[in-house]
């Protein structure tokens, strides 16, 4: 599946919900469904801060494709993030690279995109395409 | 719990257009007061007027509308003075806000007056505009910070202040009201065994002023900082009240016009006070609207403003002391209206995401407070603060929202 195709199916997946409620149930639970990061990779180095809440992010790259773990303290951003993951892990760096990210603002939730927010996301996804640029040029 | 008081929260909500709008489909509740407050109509006409009918550069012109931009600045002053009981309006500073205002007395008085091995104080309630500063100092000059410790309530442990001062200390340098936790500070004690040994005492007043009546002759402070905009007053106005025999010894801050006396290219001389402090073109229509702010809140008037506000903290603790899974951070005995507190279990962050989706603004985080968090180990809380245009329905409304939270993030 494309990453266009991963966010489209999200977008899907989000349609069926009526309220934002409902919308950030469906996220709270993606959260607590997410496995917490491995504890070896719990470490500074894996650590985007943001203001407000902190995400860990790792990389995994076989040779030919990256794979992503994520995490966070919070668990509104650990279900986002967890959705990025799913549709960013398992592609090559080229892929990510050029990936145009609009679920997150598609699904009603423009506002985790925010930069001013300070949520962790932002920078998360800066580190992610920070990774695949670097892998993509080796 | 007397709701049917006679405080005239209908008419002053009228005051505060700000409040009349929906935030993601509800009616906003804005609790957020202590990072910075909403503004009366008034304190809007005023700047809307300044800009359409009064502006042009003060104390330079000769012509009427520098005259009389210069007067109503002038005017302001004095009303600060008056609000704060300073004995002189020289002794109140315009500054861009409480940080500067603490940044002017770290860089001046410190030039002055630390040396190297020298002690000054703080506590470990401060916010971070009242620490970083000082480190900055202690570290240009090689002087040591002395930090009071802070109790399980969120109070100053006030055995071991005493202990704190040494034949080093040159400043004291606390806050009136702690921004995180809402406490009000012993800052009559800490100013009484300061000056027995004649060491000067700073205020961080930014949470003090907005809610209560503050005196400076009374407390005897020897610099007491504030900002507008959290006293229903316009951004990037501030206040530094110093006592004139300070003030006289202190170095400029900045250069630039209106501080200067004389200037030749070798070498400048320096205005009176306090112009002295006082460089460059000002906020005019920010330092001219906070007089309407202050109007404003004394024609509500200060011991009203106080008493309303703490029965609003009272039916909030009073709300949430019903739910379980509440842990509380700051209990001091004497506090402002503000509640700090966690979800059990629950990062502060999420609980802010969902009152904003119900149109309930709250603070979520370190409150620029990163050492009561560490004192805690918490990543922050989520803070409730409120002024005297919240009523107590937004407080029911406001529990209501945290039960919903809990019951979607528990």
């Amino acid at each position: 599946m494309s990453i266009q195709e991963a966010q489209e199916e999200l977008i899907e997946e989000f349609a069926l919900f009526e309220d934002w409620m409902e919308k950030y149930e469906y996220i709270i639970d993606l959260g607590k469904d997410l496995a917490p990061i491995d504890e070896a990779n719990r470490m500074e180095e894996n650590l985007v801060k943001g203001c407000q809440s902190q995400v860990w992010l790792a990389a995994d790259f076989d040779g030919n494709q990256l794979t992503f773990q994520a995490d966070s303290d919070a668990i509104i951003t650990k279900g986002i993030v967890s959705m990025v993951t799913r549709v960013l892990s398992g592609h090559t760096p080229q892929e990510i690279v050029d990936a145009e990210l609009f679920f997150v603002d598609q699904i009603g939730l423009k506002e985790h995109l925010s930069p001013t927010r300070s949520n962790g996301l932002v920078s998360m996804i800066k580190k992610i395409k920070a990774y695949a640029l670097a892998y993509s040029m080796a | 719990m007397n709701e049917t008081m006679a405080f005239p929260i209908e008419k002053i909500r009228e005051d505060f257009p700000a409040l009349h709008q929906q935030v993601n489909g509800h009616d906003l509740i804005y609790l957020d007061n202590a990072a910075s407050a909403q503004k009366p109509q008034v304190v809007i006409d005023t700047l809307k007027h300044y800009y359409e009918q009064e502006h042009a550069n003060i104390h330079r012109g000769v012509h009427h509308l520098s005259a009389a931009a210069t007067d109503k600045y002038e005017l302001s002053r004095e009303a600060v003075r008056q609000h704060l009981n300073a004995e002189h309006s020289h002794e109140i500073v315009f500054t861009r806000g409480t940080s500067e205002s603490i940044n002017l007395v770290a860089y001046s008085f410190g030039k002055a007056f630390v040396q190297e091995g020298d002690e000054i104080i703080v506590s470990a309630l401060e916010h971070h505009s009242n620490l970083v500063p000082w480190q900055i100092l202690c570290e240009d000059k090689g002087a040591t910070l002395k930090v009071i410790p802070m109790t399980s309530t969120g109070e100053w442990d006030i055995e071991k202040v005493e202990e704190l001062f040494s034949s080093k200390t040159r400043l004291v340098a606390v806050s009136h009201v702690s921004n995180a936790l809402g406490t009000v500070n012993p800052v009559e004690k800490i100013i009484a065994w300061a000056h027995e040994r004649d060491v000067p005492v700073l205020l961080d007043g930014a949470q003090a002023v907005p809610h209560m009546k503050v005196d400076v002759q009374q407390l005897d402070c020897d610099f007491y900082a504030f900002s507008a905009h959290k006293a229903y007053g316009p951004t990037g106005v501030g206040v530094l009240y110093g006592k004139e025999k300070w003030l006289d010894q202190m170095p400029p801050y900045q250069g630039g016009g209106e501080m200067i006396k004389t200037v030749t290219l070798e070498k400048s001389t320096w205005n009176e006070l306090p112009f002295k402090f006082e460089a460059g073109t000002p906020h005019i229509a920010g330092g001219i609207a906070l007089k309407s702010a202050l109007e404003y809140m004394n024609k509500v008037g200060l011991e009203e403003i106080a008493s309303y506000e703490d029965q609003l903290l009272q039916r909030a603790v009073s709300h949430l002391s019903e739910m379980d899974g509440i842990d509380y951070y700051g209990t001091a005995s004497h506090k402002a209206a503000v509640l700090s507190f966690l979800l059990t279990g629950v990062h502060p962050y999420d609980v802010g995401v969902i009152l904003d989706k119900l149109g309930i603004a709250v603070r979520t985080g370190h409150h620029c407070t990163e050492p009561i968090m560490q004192y805690f180990g918490i990543p922050g809380t989520v803070r409730a603060s409120f002024a005297f245009y919240n009523t107590f329905e937004e407080v029911d409304r406001f529990a209501e929202g945290l039960k919903r939270a809990q019951r979607m993030l528990s």
